[in-house]
């Protein structure tokens, strides 16, 4: 079972790669349109500024596949700058089109809170959550951003917050999207791919 | 809910080896990066920083296969640096596996680097370095391993930063680095209610009541050490125990 790994020319594909294969999946690093076709599931990480992002997508032409896969219902996952590229746009890059997979605006963390947002946080459970089963309720979650999608995003199954309540985890149908770093987040990361690999019919 | 209190090892690095300098200078080989970076990732470290304290140019490539062998033992946050100069030093440093990079010289002397850094891989992803030698009722940022003075004021740099770009301070006391002290709280508590980014305070660690004392009186997001983990004077574990005990939020392993 493949799954893709969507490489728009930056972010931290390596260590994204480096975790799914240490959990025996079988991975393969996007750079067209028919990768994304084949493969069983497709993980969409991202660091570094949205702009940059969804310019990176449209350059190689990966919006539409992306678009395709979401309609198909393969299952999606996006960590980071993945989740914030799912909604329509965001503050960081006024008048650039995100994925629109939802239709809300990314926000900017307020300023009386230290931002970007980094280090080791909590979630709060909204609603069952396939990717956090076995995962305790306490658990932390490595988080380094200074966006973020308010929680009052719909599917948002856990929030966390830093200045205002924002999605940690989005689950709707095929897309699945996390604002904190999995594979960096140690085993508790590690489980919470683990659940995301084993979703993949 | 809480944000935690970051502990974080760090491996200074010359010619593939670990060693342990004592204020600034004089050398002991501490052991192989991988295998004290997998113990660090297994006792509950939080993050890693590793950096290349030779920074010489035929160094470079050791230093960046370091950084790949580092990362493929951890599943925590990987932060490396030392002579990174340019944004093509940075990427290469990313590209290679860390998640941040940490810049220092090169930043006082164009602080225009910041910024390049920040718009390409993210304020997230750019650590300014503050190395710090006390004068007076102030702090002076040294650059070159601690060997230039700069005439700058800390906090005035390390808010010019933020405003460039940069995402993080790891901010070294000179005067407490090596000499087993304690963190200098005074200047951490200066420079964390100055900057709206998190700050890491470095230099001096050796008690638990070191950390404790960092993380409430100094304000401190994250505090760094070397030697006192690596001779197993203390254990990451127990560590956090100690400061979970006195109310200080951290993440225990599980």
């Amino acid at each position: 079972m493949k799954i893709a790994i969507v490489d728009y020319g930056a972010g931290n594909l390596p260590s994204v790669e480096r975790a799914l294969r240490k959990l025996g999946a079988e991975t393969e690093r996007a750079v067209a349109g028919e990768q994304l076709a084949c493969a069983k599931a497709i993980v969409l990480p991202g660091v570094g500024h949205f702009g940059a992002f969804v310019n990176g997508l449209r350059q190689r032409n990966l919006t539409p596949p992306l678009r395709a896969a979401f309609e198909s219902g393969k299952p999606i996952l996006g960590i980071c700058l993945g989740l914030q590229a799912m909604f329509a746009s965001s503050e960081e890059a006024p008048g650039e089109s995100g994925l629109a997979f939802f239709p809300e605006e990314v926000r900017a963390l307020p300023t009386h809170v230290k931002s970007p947002h980094i280090g080791w946080n909590q979630l709060r459970r909204l609603h069952a959550s396939k990717l956090l089963r076995g995962i305790a309720d306490d658990a932390y979650f490595y988080f380094a951003h200074s966006y973020a999608a308010l929680a009052s995003a719909p599917y948002t199954v856990a929030a966390c917050d830093h200045g205002f309540p924002f999605a940690a985890v989005i689950e709707c149908h095929n897309l699945a999207a996390v604002q904190f770093h999995p594979e960096k987040s140690g085993e508790t990361g590690a489980q919470m791919l683990r659940n995301f690999v084993e979703s993949v019919p | 809910m809480t944000l935690a209190h970051r502990i974080i090892p760090c491996l200074d690095v010359d010619a593939g080896r670990v060693v342990k300098g004592i204020e600034f200078q004089g050398l002991r080989d501490m052991g192989d990066p991988a295998s004290l970076a997998g113990r660090y990732n297994t006792e509950g470290a939080d993050e890693l920083v590793v950096l290349d304290i030779s920074a010489s140019h035929q160094g470079r490539a050791t230093f960046l296969d370091t950084i790949r062998r580092v990362a493929d033992e951890l599943n925590i946050p990987l932060t490396a640096g030392g002579g990174i100069r340019t944004m093509e030093d940075g990427r290469a440093v990313l590209r290679a596996g860390a998640d941040k990079v940490t810049v220092n010289t090169a930043a006082v002397a164009r602080p225009q680097l910041l910024s390049e850094l920040a718009q390409q891989f993210g304020a997230q992803a750019v650590v300014l370095s503050i190395d710090v030698k006390r004068k007076g009722d102030s702090w002076e940022p040294y650059t070159r391993g601690g060997r230039n003075q700069t005439g700058m004021d800390a906090a005035e740099w390390a808010a010019e930063a933020v405003w460039r770009g940069a995402g993080e301070i790891l901010l070294t006391s000179i005067d407490r680095d090596g000499t087993c002290s304690g963190f200098d709280c005074e200047l951490t508590r200066k420079i964390a209610s100055t900057v709206p980014v998190p700050v890491i305070a470095s230099g001096g660690a050796n008690t638990f009541e070191d950390f404790c004392a960092v993380f409430t009186e100094g304000r401190a997001d994250a505090a760094l050490a070397a030697s006192i983990f690596h001779t197993q004077t203390h254990s990451i574990a127990s560590l956090k125990k100690y400061l979970a005990e006195r109310g200080v939020a951290v993440r225990l392993s599980r």
